[in-house]
């Protein structure tokens, strides 16, 4: 079964991340804790992060929500992981160019991000891919 | 009656969706338009625009008769028994808005009850939680049976002599529950507390008739009714509306305004503050010349046909989950459900990329999601203008939808 053009945004990477989630769960001491909700669509997310000198050792995420949101989730924990706050903002404004369909810089090791390319042509669908890069982004701002 | 030919009167129906005819299946969340409503907004701006109740200009008077006029097919409509007992409004919540401001900021202590049910709209709920804040008093719910309806026991039990007002839905948006209006109307009445009715799921689809019901008051909004969006009624009985202070105060609705004091036109004005919404209420007048034509229980009766159908043929499809009263129990034209764990904004995109518009989300009503434990669900609504050739499209793709996400899982 195909339909090409969906087949653009339920990418198999992002299916994985679905059905195999990392980083799922909360940290009991982590150091920052965001909970953001879709008010238009129920979609919710629980983020933890442990912020040490600047650096995000470790982010775990809990929520309900649809394939794109939870994937979105997954990769933005990993690809955050020991990385410095900086660069996880830098990330998260090349991950909302992605978004809006705007060429981004590709400086930056993406990996399983650019997966989600595709969401930007389902105009519904990209409020659930950057939910949880919004709630990362409000958590590290309070950390700055 | 025939949906075939009715839907030729839709020409936004005639398109393509990516690449398929168009299925629109979320009436429940806005209908479409008939060229009848479409012509009358352009003929009033082409021809009558004007403002209302002042100008001696032809034109004014004009615009005047039009919009009282549309008062008056209003009142037929709903079966009312003067225009005074018809207020135009913006919709549903601005009517419900207007009960629990005006009557209820009046008529509602520390010590009294507001009773409403779990199934509630979120424009039936917030107005309660906002007016039991302001004076105290207690908002209770009326249970729900695990099919979605409501026992007139528990009305009974939950309603009680300090309840000052009872609010209910006549059609849930979610279940497609019909609630029994009349029987709980009178259980209010025994207690002395008023009767509020939530039509805006009801006065698309089924013949209304407020002195039948004995309802206090009946909100409904144009734009599920074909009509235009921005224009809904407010329906009061009259001695209750006299009673009533304003809340929207200006232009419009006064007699005669001092330095220090006003006093307000009489009824129905008093409650219609500025420029009225006049090509809305025109729109939704050529709404009801349309659907007086068809007649109101000839729609029902279609779409009681298609709500069968539709119940039996998504039944069947394995891993599906309907919620509310399940097949061949009394229900309205909207199916609401999930299809094993793929989640319901997944199935509507795969829908629509088949060319079928479904709603995905909670529907605004987000105690009743967490009364059927699920987050959201995906929910397919009827009107005149669909078929049973548009249920079986729903069906076929959600076979695909379902094999779809095995194979991509």
């Amino acid at each position: 079964m195909s339909f090409n053009n969906l087949d653009q945004l339920y990418r198999q990477v992002i299916m994985d991340h679905y059905k195999n989630p990392r980083n799922k769960g909360a940290i009991e001491d982590g150091s920052v804790t965001v909970d953001m909700n879709n008010p238009t669509c129920g979609d919710r997310i629980h983020l933890t992060m442990k912020v040490e000198d600047g650096v995000v050792t470790d982010a775990k995420f809990d929520g309900e929500g649809c394939s794109i949101s939870m994937a979105s989730a997954s990769m933005m924990t990993q690809a955050i992981k020991g990385k410095d706050i900086e660069h996880a903002m830098k990330l998260s404004h090349v991950f909302s160019e992605m978004m809006l369909g705007n060429d981004y810089p590709d400086n930056l090791d993406l990996d399983d991000i650019e997966a989600l390319q595709g969401v930007a042509k389902f105009p519904a669908r990209i409020k659930c891919a950057t939910l949880s890069w919004k709630a990362m982004e409000k958590g590290l701002q309070s950390e700055k | 009656m025939n949906a075939k030919e009715l839907k030729k009167y839709f020409p936004i129906l005639d398109q393509e969706v990516n690449g398929h005819p168009l299925v629109y299946l979320d009436s429940a969340a806005t209908s479409q338009k008939p060229v009848q409503v479409i012509e009358a907004l352009n003929d009033y701006y082409r021809h009558s625009n004007s403002n209302v109740h002042r100008g001696v200009h032809t034109l004014g008077n004009r615009a005047t008769d039009l919009y009282e006029g549309a008062r008056d097919k209003v009142r037929k409509f709903i079966n009312a028994a003067s225009t005074k007992e018809i207020i135009f409004l913006r919709g549903t919540t601005t009517a419900l808005n207007l009960v629990a401001q005006s009557y209820g900021r009046a008529n509602v202590k520390e010590s009294d009850e507001i009773v409403i049910t779990t199934m509630e709209h979120h424009s039936n709920i917030i107005p309660w939680q906002q007016l039991a804040k302001a004076t105290g008093a207690t908002l209770k719910y009326i249970p729900l049976q695990e099919d979605g309806t409501i026992s007139l026991e528990d009305v009974r039990n939950t309603v009680t002599p300090n309840t000052k007002i009872v609010s209910v839905m006549m059609v849930s948006n979610v279940l497609g529950t019909i609630n029994p209006i009349e029987e709980i109307t009178k259980i209010a009445h025994e207690n002395g507390a008023v009767m509020v009715v939530d039509g805006a799921q009801a006065a698309p689809h089924l013949a209304i008739d407020v002195q039948k019901l004995n309802c206090d008051f009946f909100a409904f909004s144009g734009h599920k009714m074909c009509g235009p969006t921005g224009i809904g009624a407010l329906y009061g009985k009259q001695d209750l509306l006299e009673e009533m202070e304003p809340v929207e105060f200006g232009g419009e609705m006064i007699d005669f305004v001092g330095l220090y004091e006003s006093t307000w036109k009489d009824l129905p004005w008093k409650f219609e503050g500025g420029t009225p919404i006049i090509a809305g209420a025109v729109g939704l007048g050529a709404a009801i010349d349309f659907l007086s034509e068809i007649g109101l229980d000839n729609i029902e009766q279609h779409e009681h046909k298609l709500a069968s159908y539709a119940m039996d043929t998504l039944s069947d499809i394995p891993g599906i989950v309907i919620f509310g009263p399940q097949r061949g129990k009394e229900r309205a034209s909207v199916v609401t459900f999930n299809l094993d764990d793929v989640h319901p904004h997944d199935v509507a995109t795969v829908l629509d990329a088949e060319g079928i518009a479904v709603r995905a989300g909670h529907h605004c009503a987000q105690p009743l999601m967490k009364w059927c434990q699920v987050s959201a669900t995906a929910r397919a609504s009827f009107y005149l203008y669909n078929t049973e050739e548009d249920i079986d499209r729903l069906a076929a793709s959600l076979l695909k939808t379902k094999e779809y996400f095995s194979d991509v899982f």
